[in-house]
């Protein structure tokens, strides 16, 4: 039972099937079996948010699943986000658009986080607090958070009426 | 930081999960996995065995029956936090859940994980203590319930046994009407907690107190019930004084000495959210305290 | 050549970013992301002491492990080096003992953490399983954990090869300071510790190394902010020769200095890789990160400052005890740094500070974001608030009275830079720069807003922080501009890209000269192949270096295109004009040739000539030499809400206005200082790396150890005035790190002022819940 056993994961909407050991995370075998290096490792204790993806539709740390765990379960991860011509996400484009990226590395958790969002508030108003708490999981080093605070509120109340805030450039 | 090799086993039933528990060695079960994932990448955890518990639904939900609230161990703390019967017959239970973790954390982790983990600063064992909740332990042995006054045994150690499995929390409902508080300081932000208090108060109809229940975590291996707070506070009309003197008590709990938070610092924060959760608690119960 | 002040179509412009597209489609090329064929995975045994002879080590039952490769230590590796420890310290005259690092541990560990033996196997998990079966056995020996216990009379060594901890001693001094302490109308003495922190980039730090024998050709993959200072490294220590080796920064999740160490784990991954004949790959976990990626100081200040009686300084004395940590693998420029940085913006007419760095048993310490300066500024800062508390003066009238004036301008400031030129600001208005700070915090109308919070039963509190950095760092750096007979424009740099938007900010410069598009312009930034020269990301210096070089050879090759077009056009250079990848006549774009074909001609036909009076190739290459460092400036204001009772602290309003000269891309340099200011908001309250006595981390998670998060973070509101530099063709001036330099002190001010009724002040960093209520003691609330 310590042996890699064949699992199978809907991932972006395709079957993919692969063997692997018991303790492979999701994310090492998102990445390393799979090759889909868009989901990142940035502390493999669950805090920084960085391997965030979406299981069944909800965020969860990959780092914190196993790979087996997610067997005959969907994945979405950052390369299922963009339409399939390569037009960007509306948050994706936001985050270009508003500077909420630098690196790059923590950025696919921030994505993964943010669609999260957009889908339980689905239309609703949000504050600029209530995004940045929404946020509170994902480590960014390089932005100050600034840019991708603007670029979801930017997305998030797009329906609104309400002139926005913020320093779209 | 990546984790030993195991045995892993998804039991189809209950019976087979209990079974495993009393066969195998050094087995652990896993439950949402965000305190033992951590652990296991870390190599600070490597059981020989790892037994999955997603495997079985029927340890999962949340319903009401009579005036106990119960919650299947399986339960995501996501599922808790957003299910309308949890706010709208324990609102304690639901605001503290906002506190736990992250919501990537919470939508995987488990309201019997958090619990039956018992890490010393987490705000569900804290919230079982105010409410008297029962924690439902299973084995090939039988039943057992435990309260939650008696369920630590020690650091991150609870009385669940090797071949046993948490499968079920009871929380005694309190009656509408019933006012409640929850207070955290964290040192930053959404974090984990440093202190965090539970409040429940409940009040006669001449508008006294007939019934109090305060729970302290963060200053030792459990969280603390106020009993002598909570005897003080039965039967008092609602003041300040009645707070500060209840709170007094937190103040005066053991406390352990922490990285970052030296054990008058924790009673202080004990004593000062103690307030603060009771305020809250006497104001939502139709109490009108002023300072 | 774009001059200041022309229109411009793409400098000064928020272009957006062509580095976003890959990164936001999860298409970005990490070092983790490289897979090659056999590639085989490191894990390294480290000493879980902080100072222990190793007397035994034994990797034969680790070696037996199926899926293990060979298990390598000091003695394995050895004979493949060419000297015994890793040549990397810069040379400075202050330094006492060669401490460089090894490759892995020879005899002695000297911090928790230190690499001892590297398991090469078939993945990471197996080598983590073999190395729970290294047998070693370690020889505890005594720890030096504070660095004034190190310093102290009969404190044991740090290190057995080194008589004393004293690792280096140096003075930053100018003027008669004794005379002017004896003619001051006040002196203040004051104690401060700055703490223990990290650089922590998203990404740890990784290498992959694969040597080809075929081709007799090392090629690392390095997540490096100094591709080319690891070249050097590697050269020298496995003799090989330079085209041997290629060293390539791929994309880099952050940088924030310790990516400009070169690391023991970078030499012996590629020693590895050169003895086993096989590509091997290391990524840094997170608690190796923590215990072997190199931090920033401890740091404990003991000064004194003295001015006239309307607070005027005169001057500043004092000793710093430096934490230098276990190894000197970058050099003494930290605790300089801040000792220089110290003045700040302000006249100070005399000075003397003795730094004494001080080896103990910890994780070497080198510059992250900020390199000192944040440190400088705190001291300086907390002085001027100690002292218009004295004098009773509004803190921003003590600092407005001893501001440098711009009619001072160039102003030498009496000290050296650490490559030993004078330090002279060059420009910038500094009394401006805070008088709009104050007025767009609304400084005047403070009182009354925190009088309207206390009466809600909040406690506001509002700080300033004046702040200048050094930027641009020479002695230069590289950037090639080359067109072929594609027509593609393509830049090369020595510069090296960790998020900055480096690849963005020299397309919109060669665009400019060149009339194309950013986004049609090709740039290679940190590979060595693609650049001889180079140097990398330190010292806020890459617009200012690496920008101007591709300026510079933009313009050249602009130059070369309008020679050759004005002979086959029949046109002056003047009445030619260049868009969209091509050259024509003014009015007339129908009339002109493509890029393409210009550099056809230029790129030669065997046996026929080039165009009259050119040199071969449509190409040039520029290493800018700054004449100095540029300096660029300041002014933040903070107002924080404290709760005396639970001593949290909210940062509600953060005002900065900064001056970097011109801005190529203010989008991206506002993303730059405001990164910059959140990390030093973290530094100010919640970082905090702690060591045992014992020497042992205790803050190895983002649980314990916590960075700054969007829900603690501050919206920061950014304002630009722009002084040009006369010292390099552009007018700019760096950004990178200035963000994080006023933070610490800014924060401090405004914590103080929210406690004023208490009377605290503030010496010890980070300010943690359980510090402010020490400090509040028995009056609190």
């Amino acid at each position: 039972m310590h042996e890699a056993r064949t699992i199978s994961i809907e991932v972006n909407g395709v079957l993919r099937e692969a063997a692997a050991e018991p303790r492979i995370h999701l994310a090492d075998f998102l990445r390393h079996t799979l090759g889909l290096t868009g989901t990142h490792i940035g502390c493999e204790h669950g805090v920084c948010g960085a391997c965030t993806v979406l299981l069944d539709g909800a965020s969860v740390r990959s780092c914190l699943t196993l790979a087996v765990q997610a067997h005959g379960r969907t994945v979405t991860t950052i390369e299922g986000v963009a339409a399939p011509d390569g037009a960007l996400h509306p948050l994706q484009a936001a985050l270009a658009a508003h500077h909420g990226l630098q690196c790059g590395y923590c950025t696919p958790g921030v994505v993964m986080t943010l669609i999260e969002l957009q889908r339980e508030l689905d239309g609703q108003p949000i504050e600029e607090p209530a995004v940045r708490k929404a946020l509170a999981g994902n480590l960014c080093r390089c932005t100050g958070y600034q840019g991708m605070v603007d670029a979801a509120l930017s997305v998030l109340n797009a329906q609104q009426t309400t002139a926005m805030e913020g320093s779209a450039p | 930081m990546k984790p030993a090799a195991f045995a892993y086993h998804t039991p189809a039933s209950k019976a087979e999960l209990l079974s495993l528990l009393s066969e195998l060695e050094d087995a652990r079960v896993i439950a949402g996995g965000q305190s033992l994932m951590p652990m296991m990448n870390l190599r600070l955890a490597a059981p020989s065995h790892l037994i999955d518990l997603n495997s079985l639904p029927e340890l999962g939900g949340i319903a009401q029956d009579g005036d106990t609230l119960v919650i299947g161990a399986m339960t995501r703390q996501r599922e808790a936090e957003r299910s309308p019967l949890v706010a709208r017959v324990c609102p304690l239970l639901r605001d503290a859940l906002e506190h736990v973790g992250f919501q990537q954390t919470r939508n995987r982790g488990t309201v019997g994980g958090s619990i039956a983990h018992m890490d010393p600063t987490a705000e569900l064992p804290v919230v079982a203590s105010a409410l008297d909740g029962v924690l439902i332990i299973e084995s090939v042995r039988g039943v057992r319930r435990v309260p939650m006054g008696e369920f630590s045994v020690g650091y991150l150690a609870t009385q669940v046994e090797p071949d046993e499995v948490l499968v079920r929390i009871e929380l005694p409902l309190w009656p509408e009407g019933h006012g409640w508080g929850f207070e955290e300081v964290t040192r930053r932000g959404e974090n984990f907690s440093v202190v965090c208090v539970a409040a429940l108060v409940l009040l006669d109809g001449a508008g006294r107190i007939s019934r109090a229940a305060i729970a302290v975590g963060g200053l030792a291996a459990a969280p603390v019930r106020l009993t002598e707070a909570e005897a003080v506070l039965t039967g008092a009309v609602p003041s300040e004084e009645a707070i500060s003197a209840a709170a007094a008590f937190a103040g005066e709990l053991e406390a352990d000495d922490a990285l970052f938070v030296p054990p008058d610092f924790k009673q202080h924060l004990a004593r000062v959210l103690t307030t603060r959760a009771l305020r809250s608690a006497l104001e939502r119960a139709g109490s009108q305290v002023h300072a | 050549m774009t001059v200041l002040g022309q229109a411009t179509k793409w400098i000064g412009h928020p272009v957006p970013r062509l580095e976003d597209g890959a990164l936001l489609r999860g298409q970005g090329r990490f070092v983790d992301d490289i897979e090659l064929p056999g590639l085989l995975h490191g894990a390294f045994l480290r000493s879980p002491l902080a100072h222990a002879r190793i007397t035994s080590l034994d990797v034969s039952a680790a070696e037996a492990l199926p899926g293990v490769r060979r298990v390598l230590t000091y003695a394995d590796l050895r004979p493949l080096l060419t000297c015994d420890r890793i040549p990397l310290a810069m040379p400075s005259g202050a330094i006492r003992f060669d401490v460089d690092p090894f490759v892995l541990a020879k005899d002695e560990v000297c911090h928790v953490g230190e690499p001892i033996a590297l398991v090469v196997a078939e993945s990471r998990h197996v080598a983590e399983d073999a190395l729970a079966l290294i047998e070693i056995e370690l020889d505890a020996l005594p720890a030096v954990v504070d660095p004034r216990l190190g310093l102290a009379p009969g404190a044991p060594q740090a290190r057995t090869d080194c008589p004393d901890n004293l690792v280096a001693k140096m003075s930053a001094a100018y003027g008669d300071v004794e005379s002017a302490f004896a003619s001051a109308a006040h002196v203040i003495a004051e104690e401060f510790h700055i703490h223990k922190g990290g650089g922590h980039s998203i990404e740890p730090r990784g290498i992959v190394a694969r040597f080809d024998g075929g081709d007799d050709l090392m090629t690392v993959w390095d997540s490096t902010q100094m591709p080319h200072q690891a070249k050097r490294v590697l050269v020298r220590t496995l003799g090989l020769f330079e085209h041997q080796v290629r060293v390539i920064a791929p994309d880099v999740g952050g940088g924030f200095g310790p990516k400009f160490v070169f690391h023991p784990e970078e030499l012996a991954v590629a020693a590895a890789a050169l003895l086993l004949k096989a590509p091997v790959k290391w990524i840094e976990d997170r608690f190796e990160n923590f215990m072997s990626t190199v931090q920033e100081r401890d740091q404990y200040w003991s000064v004194e400052v003295a001015s006239d009686a309307e607070g005027r300084l005169l001057g500043i004395r004092g000793r710093l005890v430096h934490d230098h940590g276990a190894y000197t693998p970058y050099g003494v420029a930290l605790p300089y740094n801040s000792a220089t940085n110290l003045l700040g913006p302000y006249v100070l007419p005399t000075y003397k500070l003795d730094i004494e760095l001080c080896l103990t048993n910890l994780i070497p310490s080198t510059p992250t974001r900020g390199a000192g300066r944040p440190q400088g500024t705190f001291i300086m800062e907390r002085m001027l608030d100690r002292l218009a508390g004295r004098l009773g003066l509004d803190r921003a009238e003590i600092r407005r009275r001893n501001l440098i004036g711009p009619a001072q301008m160039p102003y030498d400031t009496g000290l050296k830079t650490r490559d030993g030129g004078a330090m002279i600001y060059d420009s910038g208005d500094y009394v401006a720069c805070q008088a709009r700070a104050l007025e767009i915090a609304g400084w005047a109308g403070f009182e009354e807003r925190r009088a309207a919070a206390r009466r809600e039963g909040r406690w506001l509190g509002i700080g300033l922080s004046n702040y200048v950095e050094g930027s641009g760092r020479g002695p230069f750096e590289s950037a090639a501009v080359r067109i072929g007979p594609s027509g593609k424009v393509v830049v090369t740099t020595g510069a090296a890209a960790q998020g900055q938007g480096t690849v963005t900010m020299l397309a919109q410069l060669a665009a400019e000269a060149l009339g194309v598009k950013p986004q049609d312009v090709t740039v290679i930034a940190g590979d060595t192949a693609a650049s001889p020269l180079g140097l990398g990301a330190f010292a806020s210096r890459q617009a200012v270096t690496a920008g101007n070089a591709a300026h510079l050879a933009a313009h050249e090759v602009r130059e070369k295109i309008l020679h050759v077009a004005s002979a086959w056009l029949e046109a002056e250079p003047d009445d030619l004009d260049l868009a969209d990848g091509r050259v024509h006549v003014k009015g007339v774009p129908g009339h002109g040739r493509s890029f393409g074909e210009i550099a056809s001609a230029l790129a030669g036909l065997p046996g026929l000539a080039l165009p009259k009076g050119t040199a071969p190739g449509l190409a040039a290459a520029v290493d800018f030499r700054p004449p100095a460092m540029t300096y660029c400036n300041g002014t933040h204001v903070a107002e924080v809400e404290v709760d005396p009772e639970t001593c949290v602290v909210k940062v509600t309003r953060y005002v900065v206005v900064h001056d970097c000269g011109r801005l190529i891309n203010p989008m991206m340099v506002d993303g730059q200082i405001i990164g910059g200011v959140v990390h030093g908001i973290g530094s100010a309250l919640y970082e905090w790396m702690v060591y045992g006595e014992d020497g042992q981390p205790l803050t190895c998670t983002y649980a314990d150890y916590l960075l700054s998060t969007a829900d603690v973070a501050p919206r920061i509101e950014l304002h630009h005035m722009e002084s040009p530099t006369p010292l390099n063709p552009l007018g700019v001036k760096g950004a990178g790190e200035s963000g994080t330099i006023a933070a610490l002190a800014v924060i401090a001010s405004a914590v103080e002022d929210a406690l004023r009724p208490f009377d605290i002040t503030v010496r010890d960093l980070p300010m943690t819940q359980a510090r402010l209520y020490g400090l509040l003691g028995g009056a609190r609330p």
